[in-house]
């Protein structure tokens, strides 16, 4: 092999080069063992990539497994590129979130945009045309300039790729705690439309069928991207740099309309995204489907510059790429339809009868490595979990002055206006938005019917940290009551699963656990998981992350017209549903006062979620009530200022509960705005909205506040803090 | 039935929604590609919003020297409606069939919100049918939305009554709340924000609908020449 100069079998083995690459000494014997000798240098970097974390989910396949994964509308649940839910009249809603945290930490502007631009090719890969995109992110608090740096970043990226593209961002969450520090997450969701019968698989069959490379000119970029997920970052992280991949939204929207093009052809056999991993994943990843085998030529495929090694090919992470097959002879057709969109496009390769992924280059042959064990026998590790101490924690909020805790967590960025950010993203383009960011899930009507999609983001890692189990209960059972909140019928879920590194017992704890939690929800609340993603060693210089599950979920509305003229005004009346208790691990209280989450036991009811979620939907869209507004983090005190500032309305409001219970953040409630003397289950009248003032009246205090200072310090929560030249 | 061109330009993306304004105000619409020589037959001109050309180089700039250029001055010669809305409006004045340009948004990033807007001149075909001074809302979305001109073109605007649209909470920085300006036959009419956007309350506004019912019932002899 003497076109390129690569490290010897000798070297890799003498200077376990392998490690460098993420693999075990175990794991590079089992290498060997497959391949009945020792992997050359391109070989290896296969190996590497597809058993990485990101690929091969080895430390999560265990968990994912619990997650039920068929329902009555499932028409294709987990393992390709993105999920598939029926939705009625021959059409289907394709859905996924995929994060990307490390390569947003270390060039937040890139790590963002190419995440977005990530999931997009997922969904457009099965043939849907994307309808809406949401994003689930996490920093430090922003006391700290670079945490402003990094929210700066990921949210200038997202917008940058998803305005120019032109699919609106409709709905998104974010949350400031320290534990993000230095890792950010950055969660992204997108959300498609498509019929049923244009579903593609990412499949390569039919010996002789040829293999089409569309997109971008493979460069050197985001080499090694997927290895650098799976670590831990480090000091180091920084000098990867060139790990991160670059952002094409131009490109990125010419190769969505190709491809959608492209899926109407009867000649298209297959079709995968090249995202981690690239060419690597994308080509063995199908040929596996398949179960056929594929010769490569790799000299063949559009470069950007010369001298890129076979090595440096298949690992690339080069964006805005796609890999199709297609029957044999009709090669000419596609090309000459992606040089129509500007797009380079080439035949690289053919589908063979062998079960071998064959790579050549000019005469020479750089690998040959059998197809299945390369996606099939992965590494899969089982671990001990080690649960953690759980404590008799007493809370007692009473003497604190609950009036100033009422102003600092409404002022404080997690709980206040998204403006600053929501307003950098196209909510609008497309022209079906019914519901766009800025309070509760996004609702997209489906173009042409009467129909839309609710789509909802959300994670409460608190509650997970206190209690996985039930935490992970939680997490789900809060995105279904977004899902709820719009009038739609919750239909399925997609999942995020970030968490720090699962080699530490105590996280591998939380994974367990609150992957069971999560997985009895999704049967309680019937939203099947039919896609995901897995973010592990997400810890920065001295801790973990806390457990960060992200769950998206979808919602179908019949007839989204009922929302026409939908309003709520002064005079209207407000119910609290449910019971709420004292209920303070995890809490937002408890991090202001006690800066801390406690490991304490969390409660939620999975059947009574259930019926009181359908019960207040069914309201909402036959018009026996106005608006339902979930309770979540800082309780209700919180959730009442968020809807008088948003709405520019007051509230008076009065509780027969103790004044820190105001505060208490238990499961399963809603605020809900109607007329006076509904008899709604489970439900009290607790006051009324008002043209002024912001009242909240308990036992023991009384909130009052003026509502212009509310609204003030609501809307002001993340502009004061990003005022400052950093 | 008039027939209405939309350009699409690599990077278009608010080309769907611009001809379906034109098909639900009542009239024909299709979309002619970037490369096309002539726009002969059609009653007029329609240039989307989005990134053309991914405004690499600068918003615009590029899509300004595509071959369609021509077919689209020479539609505006034959005094037929042409409409640029966001990145439409930045590639009418790059390519100088109106005054001024569009630079970045003063607080340098994007900016996407309801707007609400000031009908200052309901004298030109495309908007007749809104009341002198009517407060509206369309939404606008940019990057690059900040109306930059000199003072004597500003003079001249003024003094040819070419400001049409005006916001009432300048979100870009534009010079005088510039939002939306015609040429001084006012038959061009460029502007940022998105009427296309706007044709139903359910979605938030329908105050973009007059826009394109009065703008397909153009007639050459109504065309005004000040």
């Amino acid at each position: 092999m003497s076109r390129f100069i690569e490290p010897t079998t000798e070297d890799i083995r003498n200077q376990k080069l392998y490690a460098e690459m993420g693999l075990t000494d175990a794991e590079y014997d089992k290498v060997i063992d497959i391949l009945g000798r020792e992997p050359n240098y391109t070989e290896l970097g296969i190996f590497s990539v597809m058993w990485s974390e990101h690929c091969s989910y080895k430390h999560s396949k265990p968990f994912l497994k619990q997650f039920p994964t068929s329902g009555d509308r499932v028409l294709m649940g987990p393992g390709e590129g993105a999920g598939v839910v029926d939705i009625g009249d021959n059409q289907a809603v394709v859905f996924k979130v995929e994060s990307h945290n490390h390569p947003s930490a270390v060039e937040p502007y890139q790590g963002a945009a190419t995440g977005v631009g990530g999931i997009i090719r997922d969904i457009v890969s099965i043939g849907a045309r994307p309808i809406g995109l949401l994003n689930s992110l996490r920093f430090g608090e922003l006391t700290e300039a670079n945490n402003r740096r990094l929210l700066r970043g990921v949210v200038s990226g997202i917008g940058g790729y998803g305005n120019c593209i032109g699919i609106p961002t409709v709905s998104g969450e974010v949350e400031f705690d320290p534990s993000y520090d230095g890792n950010p997450l950055v969660n992204a969701m997108c959300v498609g439309v498509m019929e049923h019968d244009k579903v593609q698989k990412g499949t390569a069959k039919g010996a002789g069928n040829k293999v089409i490379y569309v997109g971008l000119k493979t460069g050197r970029d985001g080499i090694h991207g997927a290895t650098f997920a799976s670590e831990e970052l480090s000091e180091e992280s920084e000098s990867k740099r060139p790990s991160v991949q670059i952002g094409d939204p131009f490109t990125g929207k010419k190769l969505m309309e190709a491809t959608l093009a492209a899926i109407d052809q009867p000649e298209l056999v297959g079709i995968q995204d090249m995202g981690a991993a690239g060419l690597t994943s994308s080509s063995s990843e199908m040929a596996a489907k398949g179960e056929a085998g594929m010769n490569l030529y790799l000299d063949q495929v559009p470069v950007r510059e010369e001298g890129i090694s076979p090595y440096e090919m298949m690992l690339s992470e080069t964006q805005e790429r796609m890999l199709l097959v297609v029957e044999d002879g009709t090669e000419q057709k596609f090309l000459d339809m992606f040089e129509g969109f500007e797009l380079d496009a080439a035949v690289i390769g053919e589908v063979t009868d062998s079960d071998r992924l064959k790579l050549y280059y000019g005469d020479e042959l750089y690998a040959d490595i059998p197809v299945q064990p390369l996606s099939d026998e992965a590494p899969v590790y089982i671990l001990e979990g080690e649960k953690p101490e759980t404590g008799e924690k007493v809370y007692d909020y009473s003497k604190e002055d609950l009036n100033r805790v009422f102003d600092e967590l409404v002022g404080h960025p997690t709980h206040g206006s998204k403006r600053y950010i929501y307003e950098q993203y196209d909510n609008q383009v497309g022209s079906n938005t019914v519901q766009k960011s800025g309070f509760g899930s996004g609702v997209v009507r489906v173009e042409g019917t009467q129909k839309a999609i609710a789509m909802a983001i959300d994670g409460k890692s608190r509650y997970v940290y206190a209690d996985p189990y039930n935490g992970g209960k939680e997490v789900v059972a809060q995105t279904f009551r977004s899902i709820i909140a719009t009038g739609a019928e919750p239909l399925a879920m997609t999942d995020c699963l970030n968490y720090g590194s699962p080699e530490n017992p105590e996280i591998y704890n939380q994974l367990e656990e609150s992957t069971k939690g999560m997985a009895e929800a999704c049967r309680a609340l019937a939203t099947p998981v039919v896609s995901g993603n897995v973010s592990l060693y997400n810890e920065n210089r001295t801790a973990s992350i806390l457990p960060t599950p992200v769950i998206g979920m979808v919602g179908l509305i019949e007839d989204v017209n009922f929302m026409d003229g939908l309003s709520i005004g002064a005079g209207d009346a407000l119910y609290l549903v449910g019971e709420t208790e004292k209920a303070f691990a995890g809490s937002q209280i408890e991090k202001l006062i006690d800066d801390e989450v406690s490991k304490q036991v969390r409660n939620i009811d999975l059947e009574l979620e259930y019926s009181r979620g359908m019960d207040l939907r069914r309201r909402l869209t036959e018009g026996d009530i106005r608006k339902i507004s979930p309770v979540g983090r800082g309780g209700i005190a919180v959730k009442l200022a968020q809807l008088a500032a948003y709405h520019g309305l007051g509230v008076d409001v009065s509780m027969d509960v103790d004044g820190e219970d105001l505060f208490a953040e238990n499961a399963s409630r809603y605020i809900v705005v109607s007329d006076a003397g509904k008899e709604i289950k489970d439900a009290v009248q607790i006051g009324r909205l008002t043209a002024e003032g912001v009242r909240i009246k308990a036992r023991d205090v009384e909130i009052s506040r003026d509502l212009a200072e509310v609204a003030e310090a609501w809307e002001g929560a993340i502009p004061k803090c990003m005022t400052s030249v950093d | 039935m008039k027939k209405f061109a939309v350009v699409q330009f690599p990077g278009s993306n608010c080309d769907r929604d611009l001809l379906n304004a034109v098909l639900k105000a009542g009239a024909e619409a299709e979309f002619v590609d970037y490369r096309a020589a002539s726009l002969a037959g059609y009653d007029g001109v329609l240039i989307p919003g989005g990134f053309s050309f991914g405004d690499y180089l600068r918003s615009g700039a590029m899509a300004a020297v595509a071959p369609v250029t021509k077919a689209i001055e020479e539609a505006a010669d034959a005094g037929k409606p042409v409409l640029g809305i966001c990145n439409g409006f930045q590639i009418l004045t790059e390519i100088g069939l109106l005054p001024g340009a569009l630079i970045f948004n003063d607080q340098h990033t994007f900016v996407s919100r309801d707007e609400s807007l000031k009908i200052v001149n309901n004298e030109t075909l495309f908007t007749r049918g809104y009341r002198q001074d009517e407060d509206i809302v369309y939404p606008v979305a940019h990057g690059e939305g900040h109306y930059y001109c000199d003072d004597a073109t500003y003079e001249r605007l003024k003094a040819h009554n070419q400001i049409v649209l005006t916001y009432n909470e300048n979100p870009n920085g534009s010079r005088n709340d510039i939002a939306g300006i015609v040429n001084e036959r006012g038959n061009v009419l460029g502007m940022m924000p998105h009427p296309e956007r706007a044709l139903e309350t359910l979605l938030g506004s329908d105050d973009g609908l007059r826009l394109f019912e009065e703008l397909i019932r153009w007639e050459a002899n109504h065309v005004q020449i000040h």
